[in-house]
């Protein structure tokens, strides 16, 4: 038997000896960050294009907000969210608060300005540079988007990155919007912040090894990334 | 086929330039022919890439006219100009990459990118470079891409700044022969240089620039045998104060 193969055992054994509940845990977690990330980069990433090449009345002000929105306190945007998601809120019919849905949700809120902002910043640079070579293509500043997106790639995907490690840390907003149900809305998060006072600090503490590793995939990922750009980049 | 009316001659009118206030670039009257290889001379700082971005349409005159002939004069009828900046931005992508994506820009459909790549890859020897990423290309391979990519899109003017500048003599020799090719396969162009020889070597018709204004505009020839104002004098025999 070789090592990885033991450890790979000995993690699997241990996992089951702490917690049947365990892998749960985990997988809804990684579903509800990497759901919420996702859609945040699909409506970022055009949305930071648009901030960096649009020119509105009022683009100074939303940049101000969105950048200020950065920092936005995640027990803050649970409340928002909880508040909206409530059966007496505007979107109660939806029947969201205490699922994953609402998890979702709350996540999607606290990244979305990161990624809009960052990759404002990221487009605003490149189209400095880009802006007469394009221009004299024939792009105009709506056409030059896709182009600049792409162009950009390593560096969304490091702003995305970014957003992954900012949701898979925080725990304020999904616990507010998803209330901790065992094998429902249950998350590395939530459980560590509310099982480690019951006792349970074996769960605890493999979760936290697991975000530990998760964190340290994100970077390693995102020294990866800017290695490859790096290489396009000349 | 394609080949409708000529935007050609380009004609400047009592162009200038200014920028708060302060005039950059004064242009009385100048012309681009078909088939004349023009050749923007003058010293750094005398106003060339003011004066091929205004032609190119990059910035507006403060006063004046920029205009071409025929189907040019249509700001909705396609660009049939192009240009290859003094530093050409390679996009982050391969070579054949940066070629499609201008196609692309210029209106060729998918399937004609794909079918006419590898021709214009081929045209410029740059087949064997075709999946290397633009930005790790040597000086002279990004500017023969440049060239490549401008001219893909078979514009009947093409406008570069100093193609050569930064370039060592094998490759601006390279280059030379290349502009001299398209010129013969009926591509119009201008250039700017400060370089007198580079000049001497491909012009049929100089403008002369000098403090931001045009101050001659005539056949090589003439412009290199009897040169009208004191400043090309001293230009060409290589004793021109800034
Ligand atoms: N956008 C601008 N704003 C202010 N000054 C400019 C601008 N562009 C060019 N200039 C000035 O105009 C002059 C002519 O510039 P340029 O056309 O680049 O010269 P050349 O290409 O002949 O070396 C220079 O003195 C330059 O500093
Ligand atoms: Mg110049």
């Amino acid at each position: 038997m070789d090592g990885g193969a033991t450890l790979t055992t000995m993690t699997a054994s241990l996992i089951r000896a702490v917690d049947p509940a365990f892998l749960g845990i985990v997988l809804i977690s990684l579903k509800v960050t990497l759901t919420a990330v996702g859609c945040a980069g699909l409506v970022g990433f055009p949305l930071g294009a648009a901030l960096a090449l649009g020119r509105f009345p009022g683009r100074s002000l939303l940049i101000v907000v969105t950048n200020a929105f950065m920092g936005l306190p995640p027990v803050v945007a649970g409340l928002a969210v909880f508040l909206l998601l409530s059966r007496s809120g505007p979107f109660g019919g939806l029947g969201l608060l205490f699922t994953p849905g609402a998890m979702m949700v709350a996540q999607f809120v606290l990244v979305l300005p990161i990624i809009v902002a960052l990759t404002r910043q990221t487009i605003e640079d490149l189209w400095l540079e880009y802006r007469d070579q394009l221009t004299s293509m024939g792009a105009d500043r709506l056409r030059a988007i896709p182009t600049l997106l792409w162009d950009a790639r390593f560096s969304l995907v490091t702003t995305l990155l970014a957003g992954l490690g900012r949701a898979s840390a925080e725990v304020g907003a999904i616990l507010i919007v998803g209330g901790n149900i065992a094998g429902f809305t249950r998350t590395m998060t939530t459980a560590i912040a509310l099982e480690t006072s019951k006792g349970d600090l074996p769960l605890a503490l493999g979760l936290g090894a697991v975000l530990m590793s998760l964190t340290f995939a994100i970077n390693g990922l995102a020294y990866a990334v800017s290695r490859l750009g790096a290489r396009y980049a000349g | 086929m394609r080949e409708t009316t000529s935007i050609l001659p380009l004609t400047l009118a009592d162009v200038t330039w200014a920028v708060d206030g302060r005039t950059l670039l004064t242009v009385a009257a100048a012309e681009i022919h078909k088939g004349r290889r023009t050749v923007v001379l003058g010293p750094n700082g005398a106003g060339k890439t003011l004066f091929l971005k205004l032609c190119h349409g990059l910035i507006r005159p403060t006063a004046g006219r920029v205009a071409f002939s025929g189907s040019g004069g249509d700001a909705r009828a396609p660009k049939r100009h192009a240009m290859v900046f003094q530093k050409p931005v390679m996009l982050r992508r391969s070579v054949q990459g940066n070629l499609r994506h201008a196609l692309g820009l210029a209106g060729v459909g998918f399937f004609d990118r794909r079918r006419q790549v590898p021709a214009i890859l081929a045209e410029f020897g740059l087949a064997e470079l075709a999946g290397r990423p633009a930005r790790v290309l040597s000086g002279g391979e990004q500017q023969r891409l440049a060239i490549a990519r401008a001219a893909a899109v078979r514009p009947e003017l093409l406008f570069l700044d100093e193609p050569a500048s930064a370039l060592d003599p094998t490759a601006t020799r390279q280059i030379e022969e290349l502009l001299l090719r398209l010129h013969g396969e009926g591509l119009t162009w201008v250039m700017t240089t400060h370089d007198l020889a580079q000049a001497r070597r491909l012009a049929d018709d100089v403008l002369f620039f000098h403090g931001g204004r045009l101050l001659e505009a005539a056949p090589a020839a003439t412009f290199f045998t009897a040169p009208r104002t004191e400043e090309a004098r001293a230009f060409l025999e290589s004793r021109l104060f800034w």
